[in-house]
């Protein structure tokens, strides 16, 4: 209950954000409605979870961003110089991340912020032998070896999303 | 000139060079995966410095609606292209595009290391 109340209020900011509109009491209304329909739908198709919903994050995810932004900027330099090259400076390399992760949650989160700084490509993941990691430069690999963003990744995940993953898988 | 239409071109400049860059990439290095590589430079700088650079006139403005839904943009678009990244390299991993390995850190994975 509390999950869908969470959504309701990031829908009604959202709508009041794209939307522009704070004088106009129709639209407003309507505004209401609709963001009650989606969750109401949400609701019903049962995707009102740790998932969906991932209020457990909260203001960690938020601190995790700046660091992930840093991260893709430095990731693109690299990337941008080693093409730049007469010849471009590249030694592609394979390699397997073990995740240190505990829910389905942060290992896409995980996987994603791979993919998402250049120079590191996530190909599939596994639940027995991590995420497998395909790298742009033999420096890259060694870096996703050094696990730097495995533990942050680790670190977003509270004990209270942790139960909640439990919990949802056993209902 | 104003210096927000300064800043604003130099960013949306920028954004636009680096568009080259990746594009240059995904002609110039040899497989789908290094390519994958090179098209992520689009995904994430260039499009962050082209959305910077619409931003600040309008932060400057005062039209700060306007900056959220460009940061809107960002978000989405940084939530979902990995995830098209993930789906594309994953599809040729297991239709036989081995890799071209200069180096395989994994139990020979990789196939032809």
């Amino acid at each position: 209950m509390g999950r869908a109340l969470g959504l309701l209020v990031f829908l009604a900011a959202t709508w009041l954000l794209l939307s522009g509109i704070y004088d106009h009491s129709l639209l407003l209304w309507l505004g209401a409605a609709s963001c009650l329909l989606c969750v109401l739908i949400a609701w019903r198709m049962d995707v009102v979870d740790h998932e969906g919903t991932p209020l457990e994050l909260g203001w960690r995810i938020i601190a995790y961003w700046p660091w992930l932004f840093i991260e893709i900027v430095k990731a693109n330099i690299d990337v941008i110089r080693r093409l730049l090259r007469a010849d471009p400076d590249i030694s592609p390399t394979l390699v397997r991340s073990r995740t240190m992760q505990r829910t389905d949650l942060g290992r896409v989160i995980y996987a994603n912020s791979i993919t998402l700084t250049p120079g590191t490509l996530s190909i599939d993941i596994d639940d027995g032998k991590g995420i497998l990691v395909h790298a742009l430069s033999l420096e890259g690999a060694e870096g996703v070896l050094s696990d730097d963003m495995n533990r942050r990744c680790a670190g977003l995940e509270s004990d209270r999303l942790h139960r909640r993953a439990q919990e949802d898988q056993t209902p | 000139m104003d210096w927000p239409v300064i800043v604003s071109g130099v960013l949306v400049i920028s954004g636009a060079l680096l568009t080259i860059v990746g594009a240059y990439g995904t002609l110039r290095l040899p497989d789908i995966y290094t390519r994958l590589h090179a098209a992520s430079i689009t995904d994430t700088l260039a499009t962050f410095l082209i959305l910077a650079g619409l931003a600040v006139p309008s932060l400057v403005a005062g039209e700060w609606l306007i900056a959220v839904k460009l940061l809107f943009v960002l978000i989405f678009l940084w939530f979902t292209s990995p995830i098209a990244s993930y789906s594309i390299g994953h599809a040729a991993f297991f239709t036989a595009q081995k890799p071209r390995l200069d180096h395989d850190l994994t139990d020979g994975e990789g196939g032809t290391a």
